[in-house]
Formats: structure tokens, C-alpha cells, sequence
């Protein structure tokens, strides 16, 4: 059984820092992590693979530097990694992203074996479109199964993967034909912490890097920003309310400062005080 | 940038919204695009269809009925055997038949989770953009649809835009955008479509579905009060002031992101971008600074309480009130007073 999970090497949202004044985002020095949705999807590759036997491809688009998140989940367990990498792919939107990834992997399955599922992220934390796994899945033709939140069985030999997906007021239980594509939820499980012979031979392992032409692209117009149909036209901070917030004295005093906020708000809003009445009388 | 858009997207026109009718069960997000829909029509001088599929009498025609009660000019009505329950592959390939035959020039759906799956197979078949998550859908002069989202980080929107592409297609969050008025006795056309399916050739098969147990469900996107604590409480104990100041308002609780990422909070109690998006009458933020994902999920509440120890923290820039100081201090009185001023019980007592 072959194995390809798609991972995003993504800034580590916990130590953004906001500039105060110029509200933009403060990148220097912000480590870069493996897009913690994937992990789950990861996680499930691996031990489907420890059961059923067979391989775990990683593969990423990215900057030279996402080697590191590659790198990383071979200590995870990961058998092969492949670095998507190439100026063409710069600015790319997931249209875009999604023609260099299925593209590079039907190399994958050129070069080593055709995959029988391949894995992406529910979303990730930067761009968060949950969008890349539906493209992918479309252009390879493959069956997508988003949501995730338990293989139930894969068999094989029949060819066949019965899942539990996480629908819009329940749960459904579908079955479907391998090959397929398959975004897991998060929580689901927890990614393993890899043995030390893993964590060795990831610190060894050659990773394997292709261009666009290396990939199999031949038509570059399809990636980057001009093979991306959005255009991110402008970006700006949020405008304030018209009404600059109208602020509460404070007395120092708990009690006195709690009855000065509500005496605010019921002039603000006098209703309020019927809806909070009804509301604690139905409580 | 700009070009001129090819000729052959120039028969694109009218905008439409996809009605995610499941299990007899309109989702209101739907209904809340119809009502942005209806603007954006009008601003562009077109019609406004909904899209409902379904498997045929199951719930479809009532389905069309509510779409133009919300103000929907026309429905197209997808009817076939396979629809009943979503799946991606009879749905996606029903809706870009659809698109490919009627040509909308915007198409908008749900970011729910059928939405959100349904609407990245479509884009990428159609080829299409597609931009997730909006906050804000208007026209601009040139009759392009702008589309604003946050961006990454830091407190910023973005606006993004399909020019040489149609359809502009674009998904929104449930509760992002108000509910239209409902106004029974309208009505409108609809265009029936015969979709190009058969059970044989769908790989996928649905074997069973289990509904949730409302009761495990909580109500924070619907609640009128919700009270919220952020990273400023400084302790997972000091949490229990949040929930203790919501029960005596019976009111909903919740929390900013980085609570759930401690595992204060369930994932459920998150309030903004990647977690619920709410609309209460009334929203207290404890020890919330405000950056750019927790406001975009709390911009529909009607009034906004700070309670901050920083004067100049970013909430202070969308909170209708404010008070500057301690929290922990302040919450436990707060509930008290509420209980003092509110509960009926109380008030008997000061009348007896
Ligand atoms: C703030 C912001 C807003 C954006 N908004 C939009 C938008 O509305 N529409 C749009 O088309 N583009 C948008 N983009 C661009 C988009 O983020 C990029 O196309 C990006 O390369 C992939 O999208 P994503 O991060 O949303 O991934 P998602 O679709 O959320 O990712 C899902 C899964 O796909 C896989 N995956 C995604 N990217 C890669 C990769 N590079 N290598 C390997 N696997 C990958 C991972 O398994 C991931 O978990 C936006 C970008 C930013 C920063
Ligand atoms: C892709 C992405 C998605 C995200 N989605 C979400 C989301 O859905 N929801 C969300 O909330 N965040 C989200 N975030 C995180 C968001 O950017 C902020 O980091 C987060 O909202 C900050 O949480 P906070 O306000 O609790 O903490 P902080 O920003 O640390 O603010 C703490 C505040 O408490 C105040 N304070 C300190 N002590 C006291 C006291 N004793 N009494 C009163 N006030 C006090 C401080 O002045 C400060 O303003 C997302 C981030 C990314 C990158």
C-alpha cells in the first residue's frame, strides 16, 4: 500500500506577534511549523501503513526551507519525502496549488508506486481555505472524504475504504473504491513521537527536490500568481465603529464598578433589561 | 490585473446562492446568502436564483418556496435519485453542470462543512476562483465581485477578486451575514434540471447516518447573551468566574482561540475566524485583546462590553463600552449584581 500525505510547512500561529501600531504581523524570528491539521492526517497514514504494510510519501510546495517540516515527519515515521519547489510557484492560490501538488503527484506515482490513498490536511492555519484537498482530489480524479473522524476499514485487496465523516448534523458512514482522497479531522487522534531510529535516519535521509519541470509541468501559466484566478486586490486594517466605545468610570471598587457597567448598558440599550430578566427567569 | 474579461464569460450573468437542503433541513446560512445575494443582484441590476438539489419530494418544493420568501427570484430545481443524502460526487458534478448550462456570473455557498467540500470540487473543475471565508461580498464600480476576508496574523482584511474567471465564486460563514426579512406570498419561477446522473457509475455509497444528539450540541452561535474570557484571565480556574457570571445571566459562554489551544475550553466554545461566529444582543469579552479572527466572529453582536486592564487594547476599536480594569476583580460582582438587580427572585424578595 502506497501512501501520499500532503503537509504545509506554516508559521507558528502561537508566536505571531502583532506590531502595536502598524498592525501588521511581525514574521521575523517566527519558526516555522508543520500545519498541525496535517499531522492528524499524517498519523492516520502511518497506521494504516503499520497495519496493512507498504509506505508513507510526504510531499510538500514550499520554499527551500520547508526541508525542515519534511525532515520532521520522517522522525515522525514518514518513509520518503519530496520537496515541491520552483520561483514558478510563487504566489499561487489553491487552484493554482492544487495543479503543482496533483501533478507532482503523478510523479510520485511514476516514480516510485501509484498511490492508493492520498492524505491532506482538514485546512491549515495560514491560508485556512480547506480548499487545496477538494483540488487535488478533482484533478487526480479521485474520490474525496473530507471530515474525517474514523477509517472504519480499508481492504486492499477488494480495493475498497469505509469511513465515518463528520456531515453537517451528524455522522455519515460511507464506503468507497480505492484510490481515494481523504482530508482527516482534528483530534481524531494523536501524531506518535517516532523512534530514535527514525529521528537518525531522518536527519540522514536525501530528500527528494523537483522543479516544475522535474514535476512533469509543462505548462508553467498554470502555476504561481498567473496561474491563479484570484487576485488579492487590496489589504487593509478594519475600519473603527463610527462610535469610539463609550467608557465606564471605575472606582477601584468591584461592586460600584460592576453597577456603573450595567447601568451603561441599559442605557444603551434599554430592552436589554427585559431580555436578561426573561432570560434568568427561564435559566 | 484587470483585462478585459473573455468573451466567452460574457454570457455570464445573475447571481446565485446554493440552498444546502439536507435531510429535509434547509441550513439558515443559506437563507442568510440569499439576503446578501438579494443586494448584490440588485446592485448589479440581474436576478437572483437559489440552487436547491435533492433527491425528488424531498423537501425540495418547500425548500423553493422559503428561497423565495427570502427574496429569491428564481429557483433552479436539481431532482434526482442519487441526491438524497450529500455526497461530493453526485453534487459536484450536478452543480458544474448546472453552472456550465445557466452561467451564473457569482456563485455563493455556506462554509459549512458540505459547503466547503462541494464548493473546491466545483472551483477546480470549473476552474475557477474561489474565496473562502468572506466577511464582506459587495460590487465594485466595474460590476466585479470584492470579496474580504481576514488575512494571516495580523489585524488586516484582504480583498480579493476573480476578474477573468466566472463564475466569481465565494463561500461565507453561517451567522457572518444577518437574516433577511422572510415575506410569505412571494414567489417566483422555477427552472427545472434534469442532471446527467446514475447510481451505477458513483463510487461512493452512503451505508448509514447518525443524527447528533442535540442536547450535546451547545448554543453559543444562537444564544442572545454570551459572556467570553480570553488569555487576560491568566488561569484555567479563573474561567469558572466566565461561566459562573453566564449562569447567573443565563447566558452562553465562550472564549478566544488560545484557551482551546491550552485546553482550558472545549473547541466548541471558541469564538471567531476558526471557531463559531455569534450574534448575540449582548457580548462580554473578558481579558479579550480583539485581534482581527476574534472580531470578525463577534462584528453581528448588537453591543459589545470590554473588560480589558489596556486602554488602548484593539478591542476598544469595535467595543460599544468599555471599562479598564481587572477582570478577575470585576466578574464576581458582575454576577452578583446581576443576580441582585435581574433575577426575579431577588426582586420579590426586595418587594416583600
Ligand atoms: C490570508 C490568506 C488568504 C487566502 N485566501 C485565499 C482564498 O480565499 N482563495 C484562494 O484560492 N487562495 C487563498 N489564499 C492562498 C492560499 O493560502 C494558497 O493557495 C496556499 O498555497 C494553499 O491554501 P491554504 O493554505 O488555504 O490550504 P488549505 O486548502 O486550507 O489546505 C488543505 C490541505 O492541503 C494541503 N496543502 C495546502 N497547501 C499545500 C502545500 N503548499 N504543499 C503541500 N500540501 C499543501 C495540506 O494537506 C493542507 O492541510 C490565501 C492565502 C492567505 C495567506
Ligand atoms: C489563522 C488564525 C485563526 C485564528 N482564529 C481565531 C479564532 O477563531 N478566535 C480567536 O479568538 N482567535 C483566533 N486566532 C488567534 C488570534 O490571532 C489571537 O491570538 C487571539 O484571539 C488572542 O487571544 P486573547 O485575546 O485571549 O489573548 P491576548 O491577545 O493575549 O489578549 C489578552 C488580553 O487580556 C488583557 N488582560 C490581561 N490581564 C487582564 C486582566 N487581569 N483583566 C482584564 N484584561 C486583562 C490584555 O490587556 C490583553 O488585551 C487565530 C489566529 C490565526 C493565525
Amino acid at each position: 500500500m502506497h501512501i501520499v500525505v500532503c503537509i504545509k510547512q506554516v508559521p507558528d500561529s502561537a508566536q505571531i506577534r502583532v506590531h502595536p501600531v502598524t498592525n501588521t504581523i511581525m514574521r521575523q524570528g517566527v519558526p516555522s511549523i508543520v500545519n498541525p491539521y496535517d499531522l492528524f492526517s499524517l498519523e492516520e497514514a502511518l497506521r494504516l501503513r503499520d497495519r496493512l504494510g507498504g509506505a508513507v510519501t510526504v510531499v510538500t510546495m514550499g520554499p527551500p526551507s520547508a526541508v525542515e517540516s519534511l525532515r520532521k515527519c520522517l522522525t515522525y515515521g514518514a518513509d520518503r519525502a519530496v520537496l515541491l519547489t520552483d520561483r514558478f510557484f510563487a504566489g499561487s492560490d489553491t487552484l493554482a496549488t492544487s495543479y503543482a501538488l496533483s501533478k507532482a503527484i503523478e510523479k510520485i506515482g511514476a516514480a516510485f508506486c501509484a498511490p492508493d490513498i492520498v492524505f491532506a490536511g482538514k485546512q491549515t492555519i495560514d491560508g485556512d481555505t480547506a480548499q487545496v484537498g477538494p483540488g487535488i482530489a478533482r484533478r487526480l480524479g479521485l474520490v474525496q472524504l473530507t471530515y474525517i473522524q474514523k477509517v472504519v476499514a480499508c481492504d486492499t485487496a477488494a480495493g475498497t475504504l469505509t469511513v465515518e465523516r463528520r456531515a453537517e448534523g451528524g455522522t455519515q458512514t460511507l464506503a468507497t473504491r480505492l484510490p481515494c482522497l481523504v482530508t482527516m479531522l482534528e483530534g481524531v487522534n494523536e501524531i506518535r513521537r517516532g523512534t530514535i531510529q527514525d529521528a537518525l535516519r531522518a536527519a540522514r535521509a536525501e530528500i527528494v527536490t523537483w522543479s516544475a519541470a522535474e514535476a512533469g509541468i509543462e505548462d508553467v501559466t498554470r502555476c504561481g500568481l498567473r496561474g491563479s484566478p484570484t487576485v488579492v486586490k487590496r489589504v487593509f486594517a478594519p475600519p473603527p465603529r463610527a462610535e469610539k466605545a463609550a467608557t465606564v468610570d471605575v472606582s477601584g471598587r468591584p461592586a460600584a464598578d460592576a453597577d456603573a457597567l450595567l447601568d451603561a448598558v441599559v442605557a444603551r440599550r434599554p430592552a436589554l433589561a427585559t431580555d436578561l430578566a426573561t432570560l434568568i427567569a427561564g435559566y | 490585473m484587470k483585462k478585459e474579461l473573455p468573451e466567452h464569460f460574457k454570457a455570464y450573468r445573475h447571481v446565485w446562492v446554493f440552498v444546502e437542503l439536507e435531510r429535509g433541513h434547509v441550513h439558515p446560512v443559506s437563507w442568510e446568502l440569499i439576503g446578501e445575494g438579494r443586494k448584490l443582484a440588485d446592485k448589479l441590476g440581474v436576478e437572483l436564483a437559489g440552487v436547491v438539489m435533492g433527491a425528488p419530494g424531498a423537501g425540495t418544493l418547500e425548500a423553493a418556496a422559503e428561497a423565495f420568501a427570502y427574496g429569491a427570484d428564481l429557483v433552479y430545481l436539481v431532482e434526482h435519485e442519487t441526491l438524497g443524502d450529500y455526497r461530493n460526487e453526485p453534487y459536484a458534478k450536478a452543480l458544474t453542470d448546472l453552472v456550465g448550462t445557466h452561467k451564473p456570473e457569482i456563485l455563493l455557498l455556506g462554509a459549512t462543512t458540505l459547503g466547503r467540500d462541494l464548493a473546491g470540487a466545483v472551483a477546480t473543475t470549473l476552474a475557477t476562483g474561489l474565496t473562502a471565508d468572506c466577511t464582506e461580498l459587495a460590487v465594485d464600480a466595474d460590476k466585479s465581485l470584492a470579496a474580504t476576508r481576514p488575512t494571516f496574523g495580523g489585524s488586516l482584511l484582504c480583498t480579493i477578486y476573480t476578474l477573468n474567471f466566472r463564475p466569481q465564486m465565494a463561500t461565507v460563514r453561517p451567522r457572518v451575514m444577518a437574516m433577511p426579512e422572510r415575506r410569505e406570498g412571494r414567489t417566483g419561477r422555477v427552472v427545472p434540471f434534469t442532471p446527467d446522473l446514475e447510481e451505477s457509475a458513483i463510487l461512493t455509497k452512503l451505508l448509514s447516518f447518525m443524527p447528533d444528539r442535540t442536547s450535546a450540541k451547545n448554543n453559543l452561535a444562537h444564544a442572545d447573551v454570551v459572556v467570553a474570557g480570553g488569555l487576560g484571565l491568566q488561569s484555567a480556574e479563573n474561567l469558572q468566574l466566565v461561566r459562573r457570571l453566564a449562569g447567573a445571566m443565563g447566558a452562553e459562554f465562550g472564549c478566544s482561540r488560545p484557551l482551546v489551544q491550552k485546553g482550558w475550553m472545549p473547541a466548541d466554545r471558541q469564538i471567531g475566524q476558526t471557531g463559531k461566529t455569534i450574534r448575540p444582543k449582548l457580548y462580554i469579552a473578558a481579558g479579550i485583546s480583539g485581534a482581527i479572527q476574534h472580531r470578525v466572529g463577534v462584528d453581528g453582536a448588537d453591543t459589545i462590553v470590554a473588560i480589558n486592564t489596556d486602554a488602548n487594547a484593539p478591542i476598544m476599536a469595535f467595543a460599544h463600552l468599555a471599562i479598564v480594569t481587572d477582570a478577575i476583580r470585576l466578574l464576581p460582582a458582575l454576577a452578583e449584581a446581576v443576580t441582585r438587580r435581574f433575577s426575579p427572585h431577588s426582586r420579590d424578595r426586595i418587594a416583600g
